[in-house]
């Protein structure tokens, strides 16, 4: 049976077990997603959007769709993916199922909790009913499939004038009990006026089987609200990851969304953006290494539609062996959006012979006073500079990784928090094969 | 007396495309809609050969199967193909030896357009081939050229008398099924023009061909094939005009270019075909196929200045398919009003050590939406290939639209490139600089879009960067308010 077909045909089973009441709001989402999805299917490389990445390969395979539950993992064999020298709040999942022992939630100061408690809890009702799918694209396959499927995922609530001094990981790990799974993991983070939060997130398969995640997050950004979000993504050679993140900004707020793909056999990664205030800023940052017949798709979306607001965006991606690459940038500038600034910026290496980019970066202006631009480079690297290292005296090895981290280091300096920015070093100098002998 | 803000608007309404006129030709128009015997008609008519006539049949049958693109960024009524005639010939169509034959009212419209061809004969050296409707109907200096064995002619006269070079060339750049517009112009196509130039020879003349649209219901199908031999060099001028109407008239012409080796070809053009009122009525739908093909250390540079049309599709376009050959895209669009325009280039670097420069300056105002789209392809075996492209665009007015698409697809390692686009407003501090020093505001920003234009405006030919500059003020007359 194809995937679709197998998808619509266990929607039934999937509402029936009754995680909610088949006469609220969110069952009137799921069911209308799940009709979204039968009409739109998996986009295939005719859809604009998905033009240079392939699914064939990754949808072929036959996923259990539902995993088995109660597999669990021990901490030490997952300490790694942690940020585990810092103080934190974390909300881990196995398999697709919260892992209360590796967690560590809190209704304190925020609601650092799980989306299958809020779905259920009459208490957080007024939030999800007003915030729950509210920006998804509702012309995406991928995301209306989540939305049908929506049951767990990290639910992340910060009221008003909250600084969260710790930082939230939210991870979830593949144990491989099942040959082929898919993972439909759905995140909700709202962050009240003057708010501010830090989120790490990151995927992660512990063995080699196939592992499919489609991933949807939404973040809504009130008056003033500063997020950190970052995501790292260095997974198996046999799981690929389709994320999905949605951010609504109201007036003044910042949001940065950081992402580092390292790994992953496919991996695509759609950020829209939604303004609804002005004076906003939003920052969308990325580095891509990738080797051997990987794939990264970065497609971000800014829709400008207020006056004064902000944008910047900077990607970097240094492709080895066969590895293909994908840069979507597209700035839309509304009428209304005067004084906008919006930059981007994509700058990529081909290392491999074979290693290949495809890049657009677009933009659509409808207001006149604005000051937009993107640049968009493709090259190698520089001989000269390489000669000038190795005569001083550094191997050549050395020397290249050397320059390849310089160029993706205007992104890695970005990170606010220490121990990610050390860690994501670390992650840059394995992946370059070297000892940089330096710390950051 | 006072120049006053009435003045100024009284005299741009009346600005509006000079243009515009119609001539009264009597003409030999074929009955309207498409099949295959107006496809055999149009043939016939042209006394072509058999392979011709089959060539064409083809296309049609092909054309029949295909459906019109909607991928690009214009939104306009299709046009219903059975309402064009296609073919349409000032009459009395007789061979004309020298220009004293031509109907006085065509000379008249030359003079009109201020491209009097006995003027430029003397005074720009410039050879033109003349292409009215769909006929070719003036071409001067042949005698000069032929001496040097440069073939300069209508297509049509190509077609009977160079086929062996028609037969070899003719869509082999542009295939019968490249898109809906070239099938149909391979199947309809009326006239055009055709050049060859030997080996090693130099071209000592700018050659320009002149098109206009004049009867009303038509559609303009013409056809230009150029072809530089070996070590040669030559530069291709064409120009576009058409009367004012009401209703939406049909422009869709195909270009192959193919630059052997070390040859070169400069081909520039100035668009300015009627671009509808200021409500958006009337005006051409230009969608064009342009296409070279580059051999080994050739060059093909396009430069083209669109200012007219209603609605124009256009991605003049290079196939870098030989080692250390050259590529380069030159391009200014003015919109304003309700004016569309989708254009843009396309570098397919194939060979080695290739290179491309696109510089793409579009300039919107009024209520109207301009779009860069592009593609930089940069294939597996295509060693040490360089790109620069730079798109800028500048907006006039809170209404009209920017967008650039640019496609980048690099398959090799050794590849550079760099792309990079802006888009801003004429600065209010540029303005008040220019207001200071005794500037008007109009004049101003004429002044600042020339200076915007200059790097795509440098690489016309002299005759034609006036007339450029020109086109420029005119079309942007008023849209600053």
């Amino acid at each position: 049976m194809k995937l679709k077909d197998k998808l619509l045909a266990s929607f039934m089973a999937f509402e029936n077990k009754g995680d909610i009441d088949l006469d609220s709001n969110v069952h009137k989402i799921r069911t209308e997603a799940i009709e979204t999805f039968e009409k739109l299917g998996f986009p295939t490389k005719k859809d604009e959007e998905w033009k240079y990445t392939s699914l064939k390969t990754i949808l072929k395979n036959d996923y259990s769709v539902f995993p088995k539950i109660g597999k669990t993992v021990e901490l030490k064999y997952v300490k790694e993916y942690f940020l585990h020298e810092i103080d934190s709040y974390k909300i881990v999942f196995v398999d697709g199922a919260y892992n209360s022992f590796l967690s560590d939630t809190t209704h304190e100061e925020a609601d650092v909790c799980l989306l299958s408690a809020a779905l259920k809890k009459p208490k957080y009702k007024m939030i999800i009913d007003h915030y729950f799918d509210n920006i998804t694209s509702k012309k995406d396959g991928f995301s209306s499939l989540n939305t049908a499927f929506s049951v767990e995922g990290a639910f992340i609530n910060i009221p008003k004038n909250t600084i969260l001094e710790k930082p939230i990981q939210i991870l979830y790990f593949s144990t491989g009990s099942e040959k082929e799974i898919l993972l439909q993991p759905r995140n909700l983070v709202i962050v009240g006026e003057n708010s501010h939060v830090q989120i790490y997130e990151r995927h992660q398969s512990l063995d080699n089987n196939a592992i499919l995640t489609n991933c949807v997050l939404e973040i809504f950004a009130h008056k003033r609200a500063i997020i950190d979000y970052y995501k790292v993504q260095n997974d198996k050679e046999n799981a690929s990851i389709i994320d999905n993140t949605y951010v609504q900004q109201r007036q003044n707020s910042i949001v940065s969304i950081n992402t580092f793909t390292f790994g992953g056999k496919l991996t695509r990664n759609n950020i829209e953006v939604f303004h609804e205030g002005e004076h906003i800023t939003s920052n969308l940052n990325g580095i891509t290494i990738i080797e051997g017949k990987q794939h990264v798709d970065n497609h971000t979306v800014i829709n400008h539609k207020y006056e004064n607001c902000e944008s910047n965006e900077l990607y970097k991606g240094i492709y080895d062996d066969s590895a293909t690459g994908v840069f979507n940038g597209k700035v839309i500038v509304d009428q209304k959006a005067q004084k906008t600034n919006a930059f981007q910026q994509n700058d990529n290496i081909l290392v491999g012979d074979k290693a290949s980019i495809n890049a657009k970066p677009q933009l659509e202006i409808f207001a006149d006073d604005v000051k937009c631009s993107h640049g968009c480079t493709i090259g190698q690297l520089d001989e000269k500079a390489l000669f000038y290292l190795q005569s001083r005296g550094i191997p050549k090895k050395e020397a290249k990784a050397l320059m390849l981290f310089a160029f993706g280091n205007d992104v890695v300096e970005k990170i606010k928090i220490p121990a990610l920015k050390s860690r994501v070093t670390k992650l840059i100098s394995e992946k370059l094969n070297v000892e940089l002998g330096f710390e950051i | 007396m006072k120049y006053t803000e009435d003045d100024l608007k009284k005299e741009l309404e009346s600005k509006e495309y000079e243009y515009g006129f119609y001539t009264d030709i009597e003409s030999d128009t074929l009955p309207k809609g498409l099949n295959e015997n107006i496809v055999l008609a149009i043939s016939k008519k042209k006394n072509e050969p058999k392979w011709m006539t089959e060539w064409r049949l083809e296309a049609f049958n092909i054309w029949k199967e295909m459906k019109e693109p909607d991928w690009a960024n214009v939104s306009y009524e299709k046009p219903d193909f059975q309402a064009i005639s296609y073919y349409s010939a000032p009459k009395p169509k007789k061979e004309l030896e020298s220009l004293d034959e031509v109907d006085p009212e065509l000379l008249k419209t030359f003079e009109k357009l201020g491209i009097s061809i006995d003027e430029q004969k003397r005074l720009s050296n410039v050879a033109m081939d003349i292409v009215v409707d769909s006929v070719s109907v003036a071409t001067t200096f042949k005698k000069t050229l032929a001496e040097k064995g440069i073939i300069f002619c209508p297509i049509s006269e190509a077609i009977q008398e160079h086929p062996e070079l028609v037969k070899k060339y003719i869509g082999s750049i542009v295939p019968k099924t490249d898109n809906f517009y070239a099938a149909l112009n391979s199947a309809v196509f009326t006239d055009g023009s055709f050049c060859y130039i030997p080996k090693g020879v130099r071209c000592p003349m700018e050659l320009s061909t002149y098109f206009r649209i004049n009867e009303g219901g038509t559609g303009q199908f013409e056809r230009t094939l150029l072809i530089a031999d070996e070590g040669s060099y030559v530069s291709y001028l064409e120009g576009c005009t058409a009367p004012s109407r009401d209703e939406n008239q049909l422009h869709a012409a195909v270009v192959e270019l193919i630059a052997l080796d070390d040859a070169e070809i400069k081909y520039s053009t100035v668009q300015n075909w009627y671009p509808g009122d200021n409500k958006g009525k009337g005006g051409v739908y230009n969608f064009v196929t342009k296409r070279g093909i580059c051999h080994n250390n050739s060059k093909i540079s396009w430069t083209q200045v669109e200012t007219g049309s209603a609605v124009t599709w256009k991605y003049p376009s290079c196939i870098l398919k030989g080692d250390n050959s050259v590529g380069e895209f030159y391009s200014i669009a003015v919109t304003n009003n309700y004016q569309q325009a989708d254009t843009g280039t396309k570098m397919i670097h194939l060979g080695k050590n290739t290179k491309s420069t696109i510089i793409s300056k579009g300039i919107s105002a009024g209520k109207s939406q301009n779009s860069y789209r592009g593609l930089v392809q940069i294939n597996s075996r295509a060693e040490n290939a360089r790109n620069f492209s730079q798109c800028d665009s500048l907006l006039m007015g809170n209404e009209c639209g920017a967008h650039t698409f640019p496609y980048i697809e690099t398959k090799n390692k050794t590849a550079q490139i760099e792309h990079e686009a802006t888009t801003s407003k004429i600065g209010e501090d540029q303005l008040f600089y220019c207001n200071q020093r005794g500037i008007d505001t109009e004049k101003a920003i004429a002044l600042i879009v020339n200076g915007f234009s200059k790097e795509v405006l440098n690489k016309l030919p002299m005759e034609f960067a006036v007339e450029a500059q020109k086109l420029l003020e005119i079309s942007l007359e008023g849209s600053v308010g």
